[in-house]
C-alpha cells in the first residue's frame, strides 16, 4: 500500500516543511517514506511544490505522476495539479487564497481557509500548521499526537513559537472535523 | 541507532564525518551545496577544517595536498565543478593519494541544467582527465545506500591509494529519505609513513617519502601505469558491487539500470510482474569496476531474449553492457536527459514493445 501526497503553494509557504512534518511522523509510524521536493532556480513568491511518497514497502521510483492526494495552497496549484489527483483522493484547498473548487467529482474536497484560521490562532505564518493539521485529520494517514510532537521537535530551537504552532494545529484539525 | 529523516546531501555529509573525515574542501554548485553547507557547522565541532576554495580548480588541488599528508579528505560537486576537478584527479590518481569525490549529476553538457542526470557516466567510469587512470566508482539508488557507500569510499580509497568517487545525482542530493548510520568508521591509514609526506616529526620512520606525479624516465613512467593497472585489476577481483532484481523467474528481458534511474525500472518491473510479464534488472552498484561476469551471466540465462539498458543519459552505461553481453543477446537503450526522470509508465511501455 503506497500514498502519495503532493504539497503545493508559493515559495514562503512552507510547503516543504508541511510535507516533511508528515513524512516525519510517517517514518516514526515505521512506514517507509521519501520526501521529494522541486527545486531549481526558486525564490520567495516562486513556486514551491513537494512529494511525500509512504509506503509498506520501500519505496521504489520516488517520481509520482499521479498523486493520491493534493495540498494546494495557492491557486495556480490547484489549478496545475488537481486533474493529476488520482480519484477517490483528497484535495486540500486554501479558500483564503483559492476562490474557486474544482469541478471533479471523483474526489474528496477539504476547504479551509488557513490563512484566516492562522491569523485567529495569532500569526498567519502558521498557515502551514493549519494545513498540515487539516490534512492529517481527514486523510488519517498519521496519528495527530505523533505529528504534533514531531512539530515540537521541529521546532525544539525556538521553544517560543511552539505554543502558537500547536494552536494552530488545534484550530486546524477542529475545523477539519466540523466542517466536512 | 534510530531511524532519521534526512537529505541524500545532508546525509553524505554526515556520513564522511562518522567516517572521520575531517578535512573538506568545496566550492558551491547546485544541487550539492547543503553538502558544504551542513559541514561548516558540523566540521568546527568535529575539529575539523572546512574550506571553500576560489574554484574547483583550486579545491582539487587542496584535496592533493590533504591526500598526500595522509589526510581523510572529501570534496562534492556536480557535473561543471567535476569537470574543473578533473585534473587534479588525474593528478591524485597518478601519485597514489587515496581521496573522496561526491559527484551529485546535474544535466550537461556545458552548464547544462541543474537536475538530475546520469550524464557524467563516461566521465566517472572512463577518466574525465587525461591519462591511464580510473576511479572506484560507486552508484547509490537511495539516501540509505548513499551514506554507506560514502563510509565505504574512505575505506576503499585508503586500500587502493587512489581517488574514489560517488556518483549521485541531484535527486539523491535533494530527497529526503530515513537512513540508519552504521557503525562510526575511525582507523587511521594504517601505512601512511610509508608513503605520504605527513612531515618528519610526527612519524617512527626516518625515511622521505616524495608524492609526485612526474615520471620523466620512460621506464618509471611505465612502472608507474604498470602498478595503477594492477590495482585496477585488484579491483575487479574483489570490489565489484550489483543488485540483481527478480532474476530467479524465467524472465525475457533484462534491464541494466543504476542509480536513480533503477528506481524506477524497480517499480515498472513490480507492475509487470503483476500483469504476469517476469522482467529482470541487474543494477551495477560499482559501475567501475564493472560487474561484467554478472551482466553476461544474467543476459544469456536462456529464458533472457533481450537487454535494455535504461539510463539518465543518452546511452553511455549500455557501451559496458554490449561489451560484456559480447553479441551473445541484442542489447537496446532507452534514456532521457533533460532532468525528468522517465515514469514507470514509459519503462512498461518500452518493455511492452520489446516482448
Amino acid at each position: 500500500m503506497q500514498t502519495e501526497i503532493k504539497f503545493a503553494g508559493f515559495g514562503g509557504q512552507g510547503i516543504l516543511l508541511s510535507a516533511k512534518l508528515m513524512a516525519y511522523a510517517a517514518m516514526k509510524q515505521g512506514s517507509f517514506v521519501a520526501w521529494v521536493p522541486s527545486y531549481g532556480p526558486e525564490m520567495r513568491g516562486g513556486t514551491a511544490y513537494c512529494t511525500v511518497v509512504i509506503s509498506d514497502k520501500l519505496i521504489g521510483s520516488p517520481i509520482i505522476k499521479n498523486p493520491t492526494h493534493l495540498v494546494a495552497m495557492n491557486l495556480p496549484s490547484l489549478e496545475k495539479f488537481v486533474n493529476d489527483v488520482k480519484p477517490g483522493g483528497i484535495v486540500f484547498i486554501n479558500s483564503s487564497l483559492i476562490p474557486i473548487t474544482s469541478n471533479r467529482t471523483d474526489i474528496e474536497q477539504l476547504v479551509v481557509p488557513i490563512n484566516d484560521i492562522a491569523i485567529k490562532a495569532g500569526n498567519i505564518r502558521a498557515s502551514n500548521i493549519v494545513a498540515l493539521a487539516a490534512f492529517a485529520a481527514k486523510s488519517k494517514l498519521v496519528d495527530l499526537d505523533l505529528l504534533k510532537d514531531c512539530i515540537k521537535e521541529e521546532f525544539a530551537a525556538k521553544a517560543k513559537i511552539i505554543p502558537l504552532n500547536m494552536k494552530a494545529f488545534d484550530e486546524g484539525v477542529n475545523f477539519a472535523n466540523n466542517n466536512i | 541507532m534510530a531511524k532519521v529523516l534526512m537529505k541524500g546531501n545532508e546525509a553524505i555529509a554526515e556520513a564522511a564525518i562518522r567516517a572521520g573525515c575531517v578535512n573538506y574542501f568545496a566550492y558551491p554548485i547546485t544541487p550539492q551545496s547543503e553538502v558544504a553547507e551542513y559541514l561548516v557547522k558540523r566540521l568546527p565541532e568535529e575539529g575539523g577544517v572546512f574550506l571553500q576554495g576560489e574554484s574547483e580548480v583550486a579545491v582539487g588541488y587542496m584535496i592533493f595536498g590533504a591526500a598526500a599528508a595522509g589526510e581523510r579528505v572529501m570534496t562534492t560537486s556536480s557535473s561543471p565543478g567535476i569537470s574543473l576537478m578533473s585534473e587534479s584527479i588525474s593528478y591524485i590518481a597518478a601519485a597514489n593519494c587515496p581521496a573522496v569525490f561526491v559527484n551529485i549529476v546535474r544535466g550537461g553538457p556545458g552548464l547544462g541544467g541543474i537536475l538530475p542526470s546520469q550524464g557524467d557516466y563516461f566521465q566517472a567510469t572512463k577518466g574525465g582527465g587525461h591519462g591511464d587512470y580510473h576511479l572506484l566508482v560507486l552508484a547509490p539508488d537511495g539516501v540509505q545506500e548513499a551514506v554507506e557507500m560514502t563510509m565505504q569510499a574512505f575505506t576503499l580509497a585508503e586500500k587502493y591509494r587512489g581517488p574514489v568517487m560517488i556518483l549521485g545525482d541531484g535527486l539523491i542530493g535533494q530527497m529526503m529519505e530515513p537512513v540508519e548510520f552504521p557503525d562510526n568508521l575511525k582507523t587511521e591509514p594504517s601505512n601512511k609513513d610509508d608513503w605520504a609526506t605527513n612531515g618528519m616529526d610526527t612519524r617512527k620512520s626516518k625515511k622521505r617519502n616524495l608524492v609526485k606525479s612526474l615520471f620523466l624516465n620512460p621506464t618509471e613512467l611505465n612502472n608507474n601505469n604498470l602498478a595503477l593497472k594492477a590495482k585496477y585489476d585488484q579491483m575487479k577481483r574483489e570490489e565489484i558491487q550489483f543488485e540483481a532484481y527478480n532474476t530467479d523467474g524465467d524472465y525475457k528481458v533484462l534491464i541494466t539500470s543504476f542509480g536513480t534511474m533503477s528506481r524506477v525500472c524497480r517499480t515498472a518491473i513490480d507492475l509487470l510482474k503483476e500483469e504476469g510479464i517476469e522482467v529482470a534488472m541487474l543494477r551495477p552498484k560499482t559501475v567501475f569496476p564493472f560487474p561484467e561476469k554478472a551482466v553476461f551471466d544474467a543476459a544469456t540465462k536462456e529464458s533472457c531474449k533481450a537487454v535494455i539498458s535504461i539510463e539518465m543519459n543518452m546511452g553511455q552505461m549500455v557501451e559496458d553492457v554490449e561489451r560484456c553481453v559480447k553479441g551473445q543477446r541484442p542489447v537496446t537503450f532507452y534514456g532521457e536527459c533533460g532532468g525528468d526522470i522517465p515514469s514507470p509508465e514509459k519503462i512498461i511501455e518500452i518493455i511492452k514493445a520489446m516482448i
